[in-house]
């Protein structure tokens, strides 16, 4: 299945020639041929290190994604390197491409990504590994880190899902684990000055030189044992210079690290038709099933005119027509009223969105969302309560009682807002059938507040549940998966409890997701080095896009696992549905991602027995570990900035052009 | 989304302008709708007063006409746009051009003096590049189209399966051979009626392949070169700014 790439061409010689060809007989072609705005395309020899960056999934998801645009910029700043983007191609390029020989491209200068000195893959799923095997595979590159040689990109794996590569430490060189701004600068020279000064120690001589720094996690220096019951007895480095544990890379001081400077504007249709500003980083809310909120602590904010200057010079760049304010909850900066005021000022009659993708459930979320679409365009409302039940919520540390909902979903129906959209889980720790239908009750009460409250009859809400998958690094890594069928038939009964609800079920809509994807994307969470077998045998099987229901099949997924796993003595059920105790060396516990074994085991105690912690932002340290042991610390306002020095967006309009 | 349309000053419209544009290069594989969505982005970033249609979900004033289909190249891609603010219309082009990514590229920018202007985009000029075609092959192929009264030819359309005659809307069909092409290379150009269903530049080649059983080893590369009044003794195009401009 390789591809075998002509030998008489140049490194960094562009495929675009061969490729066109192939791009009248494909769908949506325009997504492979770069040229976006602000994109940057440098000179190859003009650099001495050469970045391929991949998000593996679809360019229409791909392209937006925060973090490839910002290490995109960060390298392509630096004068003895580049960095160009490379998206998975659709099964009908791919077919193409292996039928007529065109490798794996990159889209700004479509080179070979065989040719670059690095591929850096970000995960934000692990749902996307398949992903990256195929463009491994067409680039030529061996699938087998073990079998590259000095000409092959040194694969590494970043994003959410590297806080455990261990199911694919087999096909990647590194991981690194946390913000990527400062990583890849540091790798960045490390490889300049390893290829300065002649290779020394090839291909091994760099990867040893990446993982010394302790910040560089290679697989190959870390030996797995296992007991005879298949659990792990321990990992440990295979070399005396190599460290014990790997830490995450936290950034401080995001107001010196404005990226994106110049946020790219695809041509084609993506996932995200908008301009994104990150207004913080990390959440100390302290949800447990929450992966993203505890492996990016500490919280660490942009102050209210960095915010506004990124959003200002943005719009200029991109002429995008809405702006998101991104965080993992936005509504929580010290600011944020001032931020959405003073926004809403400045693009008062511009026909500029503004969005806060928050999902607080409080009254206060509702006037941040009146402030931010005072100018007529609004999007929906959308609040997390997470669990059905109050019982439940304290078992996941998701502080919201009954009568919050209430009134916040009372508040937006006053406001004008004729639909708000609900978002729960299915599948959690402890949870029993009664938890999940209590989710009925509770929509049922909000039509119920919400046809007092306004009189009308044309309230709407959306309930959006899907099931729970236990993540690493998270209270929750040592609980057990709720099987699909269980999963499944909770769903049912939740279905089938609003449907019999003469009064309000037809106000209320349902979305679910079956649980069977959620047990593969388990299994690649908190899988081991085994996995990586199935993974393999999978993709083989013909595994792609397995983020995509049309392209996911559970049945090869399951086969392929009882091949690989065969022999093993665990299944895809050992990696899934079983409880962890708390002496199990788990697959990533090398790995550090700041937080205190011991308090995630408490917090988990805590868990099971329903006890809440609070959030450390405005309460005494609850000792997580994060600060202690990184060196870091909660950067939150208030600036004592209240109004921005700014002219409003308005005036300016059209006076360069006017005037005929 | 579900909430009554705040009552809003809608700035009125003072200027229309007509422009034509080009689809170059790589940027051909836009499709029509990622033209429309880099085209709005240009004229916030051009800083282009344009106006906004009222009601709830307002919509710059923007009238698009005739899109080549996704995948061909064109010189000659037309619209219209309202303006709540007078400009300049070469500033304007030059403003616009800037803004838009290199391959998308405004040709002309013409005040709006006269109406029904869509109704002069009568017929179009294809070229049709066909690499590894004999011309010999082609020319064969493009006199046994000619001498057809009627090519009946199939295209999967968002109704489902069409056919339609893709013969009476051809005017002409001339074949010309490429300058140094080694593979040898065949270019035709048509001129081409636009109608229900319009006859695309892939109906042309369907209906060659009908004919003559004319099959492109290469994929073909099109681009049309004009729009305009039909001249129907001549059966060439004129331009369609010229009353504009009068």
């Amino acid at each position: 299945m390789t591809i075998t790439v002509p030998q008489q061409a140049a490194r960094g010689e562009s495929v675009f020639d061969r490729l066109e060809r192939l791009l009248p007989q494909v769908s949506k072609p325009i997504q492979y041929v770069g040229g976006e705005l602000n994109a940057t395309l440098k000179p190859w020899d003009a650099v001495e290190v050469h970045w391929a960056l991949m998000y593996p999934d679809a360019y229409e998801v791909g392209a937006p994604n925060q973090g490839v645009q910002i290490l995109y910029e960060i390298i392509n700043e630096r004068q003895d390197a580049l960095a160009e983007r490379t998206y998975a191609v659709w099964p009908d390029l791919e077919a193409l491409m292996r039928e007529h020989g065109v490798p794996q491209f990159t889209v700004d200068g479509h080179r070979p990504v065989g040719d670059f000195d690095l591929l850096g893959v970000s995960f934000a799923t692990e749902l996307g590994y398949t992903n990256m095997l195929t463009a491994l595979d067409l680039a030529g590159i061996p699938l087998q880190a073990a079998s590259r040689d000095e000409g092959h990109p040194v694969v590494i794996a970043g994003g959410h899902a590297a806080f455990n590569p261990e199911p694919i430490a087999d096909f990647i060189d590194a991981a690194v684990l946390g913000d990527g701004e400062q990583a890849v600068l540091l790798i960045t020279d490390l490889v300049q000055a390893w290829k300065a000064q002649g290779r020394p120690g090839g291909r091994q001589g760099l990867l040893l030189e990446l993982a010394r720094t302790g910040s560089v996690y290679v697989p190959a220096f870390y030996d797995v044992h296992y007991l005879p019951d298949g659990r792990i007895q321990r990992v440990a480095p295979s070399r005396p210079d190599v460290p014990w544990r790997v830490r995450k890379h936290t950034l401080m001081d995001l107001d010196a690290w404005p990226y994106p400077k110049q946020p790219l504007v695809p041509l084609a249709e993506t996932v995200h038709e908008r301009m994104s500003v990150e207004i913080f980083r990390g959440c100390t809310r302290g949800c447990r099933f929450c992966q993203a909120g505890m492996i990016t602590r500490p919280v660490r904010e942009r102050s209210i005119t960095g915010i506004a200057a990124m959003v200002d010079n943005g719009l200029r760049r991109t002429g995008y027509e809405e702006v998101g304010l991104l965080s993992l909850s936005s509504a929580d900066h010290s600011e944020i009223g001032d931020v959405a005021r003073n926004l809403a000022d400045r693009y008062e009659g511009t026909q500029t969105a503004l969005s806060l993708p928050s999902t607080r459930v409080d009254a206060f979320n509702v006037d941040l969302a009146n402030e931010l679409s005072r100018n007529g365009r609004r999007s929906g409302l959308t609040f997390a309560p997470e669990g059905g039940s109050e019982r439940i919520r304290r078992v996941i540390n998701k502080l919201v009682t009954e009568e919050d909902l209430i009134r916040t979903v009372t508040t937006a129906y006053a406001a004008g807002w004729r639909q708000v959209k609900l978002y729960f889980m299915c599948g959690l720790p402890t949870e029993t059938d009664a938890d999940v239908l209590q989710i009925a009750t509770l929509a049922r009460e909000v039509i119920k507040a919400g046809r007092e409250a306004t009189g009308r009859r044309d309230i709407r809400c959306t309930v959006s549940i899907g099931g729970f998958v236990p993540k690493p690094h998270t209270p929750f890594q040592w609980a057990a998966q709720l099987d699909h069928a269980s999963t499944d038939a909770r769903l049912m009964q939740l279905r089938d409890a609003i449907r019999a609800d003469r009064e309000y079920g037809k106000a209320i809509g349902l979305r679910y997701h079956d649980g069977k994807p959620g047990i593969v994307e388990g299994l690649l969470s908190r899988g081991d080095r085994r996995v990586g077998r199935a993974i393999e045998q999978a993709w083989r099987d013909g595994a792609r896009f397995d983020g995509w229901s049309e392209h996911f099949s559970f049945d090869r997924w399951m086969q392929a696992s009882q091949i690989a796993l065969a022999g093993t003595g665990v299944d895809v059920d050992w990696f899934t549905t079983r409880e962890r105790d708390r002496t199990e060396v788990l697959p990533w516990d090398h790995l550090d991602a700041g937080l205190d074994a011991e308090w995630l085991w408490e917090d988990w105690q805590d868990a099971l027995d329903e006890v809440a912690v609070d959030d450390c932002r405005w309460t005494p340290c609850f000792d997580c570990g994060v600060c202690d042991q990184l060196g870091t610390q909660i950067q939150v306002g208030p600036t004592g900035v209240v109004d921005l020095p700014m002219p409003t967006a308005r005036a300016s309009v059209g006076s360069v052009l006017a005037g005929s | 989304m579900s909430r009554q349309a705040p009552d809003r000053d809608v700035a009125p419209t003072v200027q229309r302008l007509r422009l034509r544009y080009a689809k170059r290069g790589r940027l051909r594989f836009s499709s029509h709708r990622d033209f429309q969505r880099a085209f709005e982005r240009a004229l916030r970033r051009a800083g282009v007063p344009i106006a906004f249609s009222a009601g709830f979900s307002p919509h710059p004033k923007v009238s698009y006409a005739n899109a080549a289909p996704t995948g061909s190249a064109s010189e000659a891609e037309y619209l219209e746009i309202g303006l709540q603010a007078a400009c300049d219309p070469h500033r304007l082009r030059q403003a616009l051009d800037d803004a838009l990514p290199p391959g998308l590229d405004v040709i002309e920018v013409v005040v709006a003096r006269t109406p029904d202007f869509v109704a002069r985009l009568q017929a179009s000029v294809w070229r049709i590049e066909l690499p590894e075609v004999d011309v010999a092959a082609a020319s064969a192929a493009a006199r046994a189209l000619l001498e057809a009264d009627e090519v009946v030819v199939e295209r999967l359309t968002k109704q489902g399966r069409r056919s339609f005659d893709a013969r009476g809307a051809v005017l002409s069909l001339d074949v010309a051979p490429a300058g140094e092409d080694p593979g040898g290379c065949a270019i035709l150009t048509a001129v081409v009626r636009h109608g229900t269903p319009t006859v695309r530049p892939d109906d042309v080649l369907a209906a060659l392949r009908r004919v003559a059983d004319l099959v492109p080893p290469a994929p073909p590369r099109v681009t049309r070169l004009a729009q305009g009044p039909l001249d129907p003794g001549q059966r060439t195009v004129g331009d369609p700014f010229a009353e504009d401009r009068a």
